[in-house]
């Protein structure tokens, strides 16, 4: 439904988007993540027409972007980072105006207004001026914008910015409801979103595709060695000793002591379950273990590890080149691959 | 074409809810009240006079001592008012972001500036218009032609079409609405004035600069002369303006 292939994008020498591919399949939400300045927003812009690519094509719907602009914008509903409204139009009038640019019947307009409203519940602010909404109601007026026309595809630049806790979690709810007939790409900065809506995450930075794969995937996968947590109440004892004498324990981390007693991070060779003996441990040195579970990777801390192993990678390879420019680089080519998302 | 009406009607409209199109439209008819009235007493004065001399049999032409001056001046007030107008047609939709709206729903970038050169048209007829009121006055207490008047007004429209192109264009190349304004301002000064330099340089460089003066062509019009060669120039002027607008909308779009 979509497809990216090869997309460069230049601003004179600066590299905004680096050889990126991808694809989405009718039907599947991915979330498109990165840090600020990633290249994230300039690829959507690519996607929607908005601007063309230095090199590469993107197709949606079948329809190359810049081959047939105009059929692939009718298949396409974008929010734009900053909801493109009119602030002297009411929510009304705006999005009357955003069905008559998309070719909508006469007839048909008043229904699908009504629609986009109440499923982004702004119906109650539909007499109001755009200029006039707060961040929340604006963001809201931007996605019934975008989803007003029913297009095949939704290309939504941080949907959630701005809103507070119960309208991100409508929204979220929204999003996953719009993703049985409407193929979605949303990009974030924010981690958890990303693990509750999406499918498939492509994780971008400086540019380049660091990794792609679905949210659980890259949880599991970037375990280099597996880790458990333990909260325990050692009477001020030191645990550490105790702990590495369990057989496949490789290293042992102390945390904060805290109000439910100290935070204990055990470390094992991959594939090894050494939760039963770090308990037997802990509980015949007659300390209290009040917590034990295993950790996972959160997205945030791969998030982190990718972008910065690449950053890390670039310094220690270049130190006096421009790193961008480029695209040679063995780390950053391994890094692009589908399946192979650097360690740690 | 439904397209184009949609935008038109936008650019419209948003004259309309802002104070935009009152300020515009009710300053313009004071000033052409103000040039109304001091030609009429020019010309009250003259016949008076005329009268006292004993050319009272021959009755004063209104066509060349009032509709004349009048459309003249008026020409002028637009070089003042229409870079206002046009100054915030790309640059407020760049700024306030509804630009990516525009440009990434089902349009091609003919219709939307086609869409907002007819928008800001309408407003300019719409100037035009009032000052349909001040003629009416002449047709109902004198016996002025109406064939030179109507030319006139084709030529203002035309010349004022010609303005609002040039507005698009610098309109399209930058942000902010004060550059725009003064930019266009400045151009199209520099295209009135051009014909001055006439004199001054070669026979050659003459007849290219007085062709290229946009007042030049006017002077005709407002005498009752429709010359097609007058209306090939405003055409192929506007035509010029909005097909180098679209191309730096297109820039603008590579450059990001």
């Amino acid at each position: 439904m979509i497809e990216v292939q090869h997309v460069t994008k230049r601003y004179g020498p600066t590299v905004a988007v680096d050889d990126v591919s991808f694809r989405v399949e009718r039907g599947q939400i991915l979330g498109f993540l990165g840090p600020n300045g990633a290249g994230k927003t300039t690829t959507m812009r690519v996607l929607t027409g908005y601007m063309p690519p230095t090199d590469g094509r993107a197709i949606i719907a079948g329809y190359d972007v810049f081959e047939e602009p105009v059929k692939a914008k009718r298949q396409t509903g974008y929010l734009p980072e900053s909801p493109p409204l009119y602030p002297d139009m009411t929510v009304r009038e705006y999005l009357t105006f955003v069905a008559r640019i998309n070719g909508i019947a006469a007839g048909d307009r008043h229904a699908r207004v009504d629609t986009a409203m109440r499923r982004t519940s702004v119906a109650d602010v539909a007499d109001r001026h755009c200029g006039k909404l707060s961040k929340g109601y604006r963001q809201r007026v931007g996605l019934a914008q975008a989803i007003l026309h029913n297009p095949g595809v939704l290309i939504l630049d941080e949907p959630t910015a701005g809103l507070d806790p119960k309208q991100i979690i409508e929204t979220r709810e929204l999003i996953k409801e719009l993703a049985g007939d409407h193929t979605i790409i949303l990009s974030t900065h924010i981690l958890p979103e990303v693990s509750q809506t999406c499918e498939r995450v492509v994780i971008i930075n400086k540019g380049r595709v660091v990794a792609e794969d679905t949210p659980d995937n890259l949880t599991g996968r970037l375990h280099g060695s597996a880790t458990i947590h333990l909260q325990v109440d050692t009477g001020g004892a030191d645990p550490t000793a105790a702990l590495l004498q369990v057989p496949g324990v490789t290293g042992v981390s102390l945390g904060e002591v805290g109000s439910d007693g100290r935070g204990v991070d055990v470390h094992s060779a991959e594939g090894a379950d050494v939760r039963r003996d770090v308990a037997g441990a802990v509980v015949s040195q007659g300390w209290g273990l009040l917590e034990i579970r295993r950790a996972r990777l959160s997205l945030e801390e791969i998030f982190l590890q990718l972008t910065t192993t690449e950053e890390e990678e670039e310094a220690a390879e270049t130190g006096e080149a421009l790193p961008e420019i480029e695209t040679g680089d063995p780390g950053a080519t391994a890094a692009a691959g589908p399946n192979g998302p650097p360690g740690p | 074409m439904r397209n184009i009406a949609t935008i038109a009607h936008k650019e419209l409209r948003s004259y309309f809810v802002s104070p935009i199109a009152y300020v515009v439209v009710g300053f313009f008819a004071i000033l052409f009240g103000y040039f109304f009235v001091a030609n009429l007493s020019v010309m009250v004065r003259f016949s008076m006079q005329a009268g006292m001399f004993g050319m009272g049999g021959q009755s004063i032409n209104i066509n060349e001592f009032m509709i004349r001056p009048l459309l003249s001046n008026t020409a002028i007030v637009l070089l003042f008012f229409l870079p206002f107008l046009t100054a915030r047609a790309y640059a407020e939709e760049k700024k306030s972001g509804t630009i990516e709206l525009l440009l990434t729903s089902p349009l091609s970038d003919l219709e939307i500036i086609l869409g907002k050169f007819l928008g800001v048209l309408a407003l300019f007829a719409l100037m035009l218009v009032v000052t349909g009121a001040h003629m009416g006055i002449l047709f109902w207490y004198g016996e002025p032609e109406l064939g030179p008047m109507l030319s006139g007004y084709l030529g203002l429209l035309l010349m004022g079409a010609s303005f609002i192109s040039v507005g698009l264009l610098v309109s399209s190349a930058t942000r902010n609405q004060v550059v725009a304004g003064v930019i266009t301002f400045a151009l199209l000064l520099l295209f009135w004035v051009l014909s001055w330099m006439a004199d001054s340089v070669g026979p050659t460089s003459q007849a290219v600069l007085s062709y290229l003066s946009i007042l030049e062509h006017f002077d005709d019009f407002s005498k009752g002369v429709i010359d097609t060669k007058h209306v090939t120039y405003y055409v192929s002027f506007i035509a010029l303006g909005l097909f180098l607008t679209a191309k730096a909308v297109d820039t603008e779009r590579w450059r990001g």
